[in-house]
This record gives C-alpha cells, structure tokens and sequence, in this order.
C-alpha cells in the first residue's frame, strides 16, 4: 500500500518560494487505478515523482507497506525504485542512442537483474506482448511515437512492478494510438497491479477505480 | 561491470564523437609532450654524463699540502695518504659515488725521456668489497643523478663489464663516444693484470709502442695490453699500471698520490664533500666546481623544464577533460533522471561518469605514449644530437597520469550529476 501523509513540496528560486504540493493525504490500496487530474502546473507530476521516490518532500512523508521511503537511504530508494516502481512518461524518455532492446534491458539491469538468457527472455516476451519484436534493433527515432511509448511501456513493465506511475502517458500520441496505450496500461491492472495515472482528460480519468484532482498543489477529491 | 555501464558508454561515446575526440586529443598531446621531453631527456642525462665524465673526476681527495696544481702536474711524489681510505670510503654510508679511482705516480725514464708511470686499482678490486655487492651503499646513486637503466644506443653497446655505467646529473646534448675513449677518460679499467701496462697517445707514439710489446720498466718487464686514444690530457704521456705493482716499484706500499671521485652533482649539493671530509679528516677533499656547478646548473634547468611542462598539461589536459565531463553531465541531465527513475542509484550514476573518464584517460594515455615516443625517437637525434630508445617504464607512468587526471578532473561534473533534480523528466523535450 501506497500513502502520503501531509505530503508538501516547496521550492525556492531566486524569485522566491512557490508551493508545489501542499498538505496531500492520500492512500492508495494494493491494485488500484488511480487518476490525478488538474490544470497544468498545478503539481500533479509533483506528486508522481514523490509517490516514486524521487522527489523528497519538504513536509509530510510517503509510505510503502507502513515504511516512509524518505527515510531510506539513496540506495535503498534507488533500489526499490527499480523493482518495484515502473515509470511511463508523456515524452517517452528513451535513451535515444540505445536500440529497442537495450531500453528495456537497463531497465531490467537496474532492477538488479543481470542480462543472461533469463533475461534475454523476459524481454522478448515482454518485446512481443508489446508487438515491438520485429523493431527490437531499431533506435527510438526510428520508431513512431505509438512505438516508442509501447517501448516505454514495455521498460515499465520488464520487471514486474508492483507500481505503475504513469504521467500523461496519452499526452503526445493520437487517439487510437492513445486508446491503444491505454488498453496496455489497463491490462497492467488487471493483472494486479497498482496504477497512477496524471492526465488532462477527464474522459480517460474515468476509467480508473478513483480519481482525485490537484489544484494549486492541493487535494479536491 | 554492469551491462549497464558497458552498454551506455561505449554507446554514448559514440554518439558523441567530436566531443570525445577533442578531450582526447587535449589528454594524448599532454602525454605526449610530457613523454616526448622526459624521453629526450633521460637520454640527453646520460649522454651528457658520459661527456661530463670525459672532463674527469669531479672531487679529489689530496694529501694534505697537495694543491690541485700540483695534481695536475703529478708533481706530489712526496705526499701521500694511505690506500686504507678506499676501504673507509667503499665501507661507509656515503652515498652517490659513481666512481672511485686510487692513483699513485711514479716519474720514471723509458729511453732517455722523463714520463710518468702511474698506479691505478681495476674495478674488479672494488667488487670483491662486501658493501659493492648490494644495491645501497658508497656506489649507489640518487635518483636525479641521471642514471637510468636503459642503454643508450651506439654507447652502452659495449661489451659487458668493460666499463662501469655513467653517472652524472645532466642533459645537454653529446656524441657517443667509444669504449676506448671513455676507458681513458673515466680511467676505469675493468681487470689489469699485474704485468700490463696501457700506454698513453704520446708515450707510445714517443717509445714507438704497440699493442702486445713488452717493455721493461725499473727492471721489470710488462706487456702492453692497450694504446690509450688520445685525450687531450696529461694521461697522453702517462703508462698505466696495477696500483699495487706501482706501489711495488715505488718502495711504497699501500700508499696513494690521490684518489679521483666522481660524484653524483645532487650528492655533492647535498653535503657529499662534508661527508668525506669528515671521514678523512688527515686528507685535503677537493671538488672541482665548474664540473660540478655545470652538472647542477643543467640538471636544475631540465628538472625545472620537465616540471613546468608537467604543470601545463595537468591543467590544460584537467581543464579539458572537466570541459567535456561537464558538458556532457549538462546534455545528459534528462537521460540521468531517466536512469534515476529505472532505479539508478547515485552510486550507478557517478560510475558512468568515471568510467568513461577513466576510459577517455586511458586511451589518451596510452596513444600519448606511443606519439610521446615516437617523437622522442625522431626529434630526439635532430635536436639533442643523441639516440633515443622507448621506456617501457613511462608507458605505466602515462597511464596513471592521466588516468588520474582523468578521475580528478571529473569529481565536480559526478557531483552535479548525482546531485540532479529528477523533475527534468517530467519537462517536454
């Protein structure tokens, strides 16, 4: 179980302090889907990177299974991070000079797997689930940006989280490729696993099990 | 190592090759000048030792009223000091002797004309003291005294054991001079046997002397083993004998006119004369200064040379390589907090880093190196005059150097990437 406790976020610039997140409480049970919607910058991908252990919080804390992941060190984040958290971005954010294949086998890599024939397996399980095996040698830029978000997808999914964080993961494709994408990820749910989703549009918010929205860095459910 | 790690440097490096090659250029053409002048000048060293060793001793030690003069004259038949001081010297602590040479004049008359026999001990007579054997003692020699143990093409070709390395501290450039000749400069013989005799350029145009002739000298008779080429000096028109058959003749045994030391130049700074002198105190030590200051003065001018260049290249070859780190943490910030989201640890990251710098330092240290040394090999006899071999010794030295430099000058742009704020994923490309 994912919480967050009092959860704010601050941060100071030279033009002063601005509150990204401010007294967020929220717990989200084993499996489910949750929504977050809100206008733009109101913090909602704040609030992505610290459910995921990337973004410490100025106040409050965030707990996985009772424990406050903020209060590990770097590396037990890191490493927790990589088994048990899966991100999908709205850009994608492949390494632009690795092909298919190897996108997916750092992240399977990091998740402290070693690259045997194990490995080299569950990838291309992974590779054809996604209808991506005929592309796997193929470099992001040479892929549509349907494609690259299925690499994406497969990256997240590799090593069998527990936790998809996903933040508009819809955002730059068209819409069937959209509602392909989005297929994908709810069939991640299915299988049991817990999905938080950012996104603009209602429509697609609906689909969850819940849904709350951010405005001006605070919770309205 | 990780796939991990394999897979993104070696993929982002090539990806970045311009940038790559620029930071490596900076690094190889660093090593390379440093590998190319330290090159030179290690032979340059010992080249120039063997030049400074053509001059002579550079410290006698003197009976007490003797004058330099009168050494140069061989006019001191009447002043002695015993040849127990050898053993006082060779079993001593001093350190950084090169060479060691015990003389005993003897004016005699070959054929109606006045010449000079003179006495000097081979070096076979030093090996069979205990404290020559070991690697320290009276023979051993500072670092700095230019010695090094390489060959120097065309002068240490010699037969073996003929004669004695050089010493000396300096680098200037000379010509290679050969066996003979340093035989009669550094007067250090290898084996003489008690019957032999090597004369002198003039004393065997003047005796008409050959190779192999016997010739009697106070009765006793001698083979000539060698004609010494010429010198220049007063050993032209001198015969060489076993000191202890010189002494035989003389009617004085174990006595000595002199005992001719050349000294390492940074031992001599360092209070080598103190040292012997308070050793000998009975015995008058002399140095010969401008042999000596030269051999500092040049010394000094290499050294300072060498560590000026090194400086350079620390920071230009530094500067460079935090350069490239630095740019290259500041265009990958999305792809480290892409790593940071597929749980790379700050550990992982800084490894990247390093790893590609360690790899950028050594390939620039071992083509810096190779172009080091084959400049070295080609500049070496056009400008300094002399032969220059590889040192394997500085393949090692070039690849801690910059792999070092490399790791050092990679420590802030680390810090910056481990330090990144992850929310750059989360921003539209």
């Amino acid at each position: 179980m994912l919480k967050a406790e009092n959860l704010g976020r601050k941060y100071t610039s030279r033009k002063g302090e601005t509150k990204a997140l401010s007294d967020i409480t929220l717990e989200i049970g084993d499996g489910e889907f949750l929504c977050v919607t809100g206008p733009s910058g109101s913090g909602k991908s704040t609030l992505l990177l610290s459910l995921g252990g990337m973004n410490a919080p100025s106040e409050g804390k965030v707990c996985w299974n009772g424990e406050s992941i903020y209060d590990w060190g770097l590396k037990r984040r890191a490493e927790w991070r990589g088994k048990t958290v899966g991100f999908v971005f709205q850009s994608f954010n492949l390494i632009p000079y690795l092909t298919v294949f190897e996108n997916v086998s750092v992240a399977l890599n990091l998740s402290g797997r070693e690259i045997g024939n194990k490995s080299r397996e569950d990838i291309l399980n992974v590779l054809s689930r996604m209808q991506l095996l005929d592309r796997m040698n193929y470099l992001p830029r040479e892929l549509s940006v349907g494609q690259q978000q299925r690499v994406a997808l497969s990256r997240a999914l590799v090593k069998n989280p527990q936790l998809i964080l996903a933040d508009e993961p819809t955002g730059n494709l068209d819409p069937d490729t959209a509602g392909e994408v989005l297929g994908m990820i709810r069939e991640m749910h299915k299988e049991g696993r817990t999905v938080i989703m950012v996104t603009h549009n209602p429509q697609i918010a609906k689909m969850a099990d819940r849904h709350i929205q951010i405005i001006e860095g605070k919770l309205k459910v | 190592m990780k796939m991990l790690y394999r897979t993104i440097i070696l993929k982002e490096i090539s990806q970045r090759r311009s940038q790559l090659i620029t930071s490596l250029l900076a690094i190889t053409l660093g090593i390379t000048v440093i590998v190319g002048i330290k090159n030179i000048t290690v032979f340059s060293e010992k080249a120039v030792s063997l030049e400074m060793d053509a001059l002579g001793a550079n410290i006698l030690i003197l009976p007490k009223s003797s004058s330099v003069q009168d050494y140069y004259s061989a006019d001191f038949q009447d002043e002695q000091i015993p040849e127990e001081y050898i053993n006082t010297l060779v079993n001593s602590s001093l350190a950084g002797i090169d060479n060691l040479s015990p003389k005993l004049n003897l004016p005699i008359q070959l054929n109606g004309h006045k010449l000079v026999l003179t006495g000097i001990l081979p070096k076979n007579e030093f090996q069979s003291k205990s404290v020559w054997q070991g690697a320290l003692g009276i023979f051993s020699r500072p670092k700095g005294c230019g010695t090094v143990s390489v060959k120097i093409p065309g002068i240490n070709d010699q037969p073996q054991n003929s004669i004695v390395p050089s010493a000396g501290c300096t680098a200037m450039s000379a010509k290679p001079v050969n066996q003979m000749q340093n035989t009669t400069r550094r007067r250090v013989i290898e084996g003489l046997a008690k019957n032999s005799v090597l004369a002198g350029s003039d004393t065997a145009r003047l005796l008409g002397l050959q190779t192999g002739n016997s010739i009697e000298i106070m009765g006793k008779r001698f083979i000539v083993e060698t004609i010494l080429p010429v010198t220049g000096t007063v050993d032209d028109s001198r015969i060489f004998a076993h000191l202890h058959t010189v002494q035989e003749l003389a009617g004085k045994p174990g006595l000595l006119n002199a005992i001719e030391i050349v000294g390492c130049c940074s031992a001599i700074s360092k209070g080598l004369i103190q040292e012997i002198n308070r050793l000998l105190p009975e015995a008058k030590v002399v140095t010969i200064t401008q042999i000596v200051q030269t051999q500092i003065k040049t010394n000094t001018v290499m050294n300072k040379l060498s560590l000026i260049m090194l400086i350079i290249i620390l920071i230009v070859g530094g500067a460079s390589i935090a350069n490239y780190m630095f740019a290259d943490v500041y265009e990958r910030r999305r792809e480290i907090g892409i790593l940071m989201a597929l749980g790379a640890g700050p550990a992982d990251v800084a490894k990247i880093f390093i790893y590609k710098a360690l790899l950028i330092g050594l390939c620039g240290g071992i083509a810096g190196y190779i172009f080091g040394t084959v400049l070295a090999l080609f500049l070496g006899p056009k400008i300094a005059g002399i032969s220059v071999m590889p040192i394997p010794l500085f393949a090692g030295y070039s690849l801690l150097l910059s792999a070092g430099l490399s790791i050092i000058a990679s420590i802030f742009p680390v810090i910056m990437a481990v330090k990144m704020d992850p929310f750059i994923i989360m921003q539209e490309e």
